[in-house]
């Protein structure tokens, strides 16, 4: 079986956010594999070693999305993709799909897996997007698959309710938490990595005019939340603290 | 000037849910003198139409088959290609639940359309409509405009103040007929689990648990709470980790994330995966042994104490006062 992932770098969950000349602060930042991509990482790994072939990583971004790249492919992935686009001043979820449709037009595949949303932009778009481009059916969220021939059960969280589905290959899915729990690559695992495939690719390899995925959207400003002034913790006998809670919520705060 | 909107009117359990008006005053923005189509589909929704003509739409149409019945990606997104091609609008707006958005995305790449996807509010500037949207779970925001063709996005739950309603608005609701062919995906049954009654995304008020709750059972004064404020049950995942309570609660960065106007968090500390899922919260409360729990940090009122022992006296006070009033 053809299996690919698309997967993205992201900052660290555990990171704080600064700004700097009106963007997001990457400096010292923690990179990771989008938590979620991870999840669709180890499932691709779980079904390639149940059913055979090959599992591909793909990624659209800058240079440094090869330690991401890398960390997949010592958990188990077979091959690497990394599609270049630093020179793209004007991106968005359309042009991440577009470049995407592109490139998988050009394969073979089977299944294609990617995280629900990324922990950064968190719009969730460009997995629906890309099965749309391909017209291939996809299934977002989901918590289980199972793959019989060409017969698809996939379990799919739905706010907290549980949809049984069924459909068929090729497909993509979604991974939402639950799904699975990545393994963590091992010593050997990083050694073979290293000399595992790695292929990079320049949007003029796949024939893209940058014109063409131009972002339909533009963003104008990005700013942090206002910072809370610090709240009120109440003191005094714990049943006088209720009490004064209570009457501050209703007066105070009036949210009762 | 004004523009056409369509908006995607969405049914759970036979009701109308909230982000549908919500969404409707989103398009009022949009639409600016516009006019505001609303789509319902399913099957057996027809009844359900008239509040959305009472919350601001000027027009309903109803799609329904059997093949609606459940929602699919392909089902829905035949329904929704076949009322755009017949309406034209110039903006679509839709409810970022898991419908809108698990919909909205293919939408819009068979439009070829732009999207912004969880927007929590939106104001006009000039003749530009900016969007504003959390980032990075909540830690930031920020704000967008669509530069080339159809207006389309969808709206985080309760973060849009719906129009007031009013009863006697009038407004026509026609059925649209829609051919649905094969479905690629079927739902063969849905299990419920989430917890019937009030639903986490779209409650005012949720009353939380973490850790410290302890135990399932530990989650029973926290319901008996939620049960007197007419609140939804949430919790962090390390309640749900440690098999306290379902998934379907989880709260933060990798659960749902909320808005309501009244947070109340109990043996939480406050993880930042778990602020990134309500961190945005109008009014914040935090109880918890622990003085040093970075939860206090975000609360707008704490109690640094037990929660077997502040959460029953908060349910007796609440159920005092609100017999009163
Ligand atoms: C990639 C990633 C994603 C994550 N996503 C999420 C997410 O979506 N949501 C989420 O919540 N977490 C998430 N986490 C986990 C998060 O980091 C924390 O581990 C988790 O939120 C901790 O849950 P807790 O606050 O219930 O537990 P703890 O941190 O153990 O806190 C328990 C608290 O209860 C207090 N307490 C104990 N007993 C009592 C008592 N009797 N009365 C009052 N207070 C008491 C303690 O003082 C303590 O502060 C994620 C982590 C990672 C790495």
């Amino acid at each position: 079986m053809n299996i690919f992932v698309i997967l993205k770098r992201t900052f660290d969950t555990e990171e704080k956010i600064s700004i700097n000349n009106g963007k997001i602060s990457e400096d010292s930042a923690e990179f990771i594999i989008n938590p979620y991509d991870e999840y669709a990482v180890e499932e691709a790994i779980v079904l390639r070693d149940q059913h055979g072939g090959e599992v591909t990583v793909v990624t659209v971004g800058s240079e440094e999305a090869e330690k991401e790249l890398r960390t997949a492919l010592a958990m188990g992935a077979d091959k690497a993709v990394l599609i270049s686009n630093e020179d793209l001043d004007s991106q968005d979820q359309f042009t991440t799909s577009s470049i995407l449709a592109t490139y998988f037009k050009e394969q073979e595949f089977d299944l294609i897996l990617g995280g629900n949303v990324a922990i950064d932009n968190g719009t969730g778009q460009v997995g629906p997007r890309l099965a749309e481009l391909l017209n291939i059916p996809y299934v977002t969220t989901i918590t289980s698959i199972k793959i019989d021939g060409s017969t698809v059960s996939i379990d799919r969280d739905v706010e907290g309710d549980v949809e049984k589905i069924e459909t068929s290959l090729p497909l993509l899915v979604t991974a939402q938490q639950g799904l699975n729990e990545p393994r963590y690559p091992s010593l050997p695992g990083i050694m073979k990595a290293k000399k595992k495939p790695l292929e990079t690719l320049e949007l003029d390899d796949l024939d893209i005019d940058e014109d063409d995925v131009e972002a339909k959207t533009k963003t104008v400003e990005v700013f942090l939340p206002p910072k809370k002034d610090a709240g009120k913790i109440l003191s005094g006998e714990i049943a006088s603290q209720v009490k004064e809670l209570v009457s501050l919520l209703r007066t105070e705060a009036k949210v009762i | 000037m004004g523009k056409k909107v369509l908006v995607l009117a969405e049914v759970r359990d036979g009701e109308l849910r909230n982000v549908s008006y919500e969404a409707i005053r989103a398009a009022k923005e949009i639409a600016s003198d516009g006019e505001i189509v609303a789509a319902i589909v399913g099957a057996g929704v027809q009844s359900l139409a008239e509040p959305l003509i009472h919350y601001g739409a000027d027009r309903v149409l109803v799609a329904e088959d059997e093949k609606l019945k459940n929602y699919t990606s392909d089902g829905y997104f035949q329904a929704l290609l076949q009322i755009v091609d017949a309406e034209k609008p110039e903006g679509i707006v839709f409810g970022h639940t898991a419908l809108g958005k698990d919909l909205s995305p293919r939408l819009a790449a068979r439009l070829q359309a732009g999207l912004v996807s969880d927007i929590t509010s939106l104001e006009k500037v000039g003749e530009n409509v900016v969007f504003t949207r959390p980032i990075y779970s909540g830690k930031a925001f920020e704000k967008k405009t669509i530069t080339d063709g159809i207006v389309f996005v969808t709206v985080r739950p309760n973060n849009i103040q719906p129009l007031e309603k009013d009863e006697n608005r009038s407004g026509e609701v026609t059925p649209f007929s829609v051919e649905i062919k094969d479905l690629r995906t079927i739902v063969k049954e849905v299990v419920r689990k989430a917890s019937t009654g009030v639903d986490l995304s779209e409650a005012k008020i949720i009353v939380s648990g973490g850790r410290g709750v302890k135990s399932a059972e530990g989650f029973k004064p926290l319901q008996e709470l939620a049960d007197v404020l007419s609140a939804a049950v949430g919790a962090s995942r390390g309640a749900c980790d440690a098999n306290y309570c379902d998934y379907s609660l989880q709260i933060g960065q990798t659960g749902k994330v909320v808005t309501p106007d009244l947070y109340i968090a109990c043996g939480i500390s406050g993880a930042i995966q778990h602020l990134a899922g309500m961190s945005n919260s109008k009014v914040i409360v935090a109880i918890n042994k622990d003085p040093e729990a970075s939860i206090f940090q975000v609360a707008d009122y704490g109690i640094v104490g037990d929660l077997f022992e502040v959460v029953p006296l908060l349910t007796e006070e609440f159920k005092k006062v609100l017999v009163k009033s």
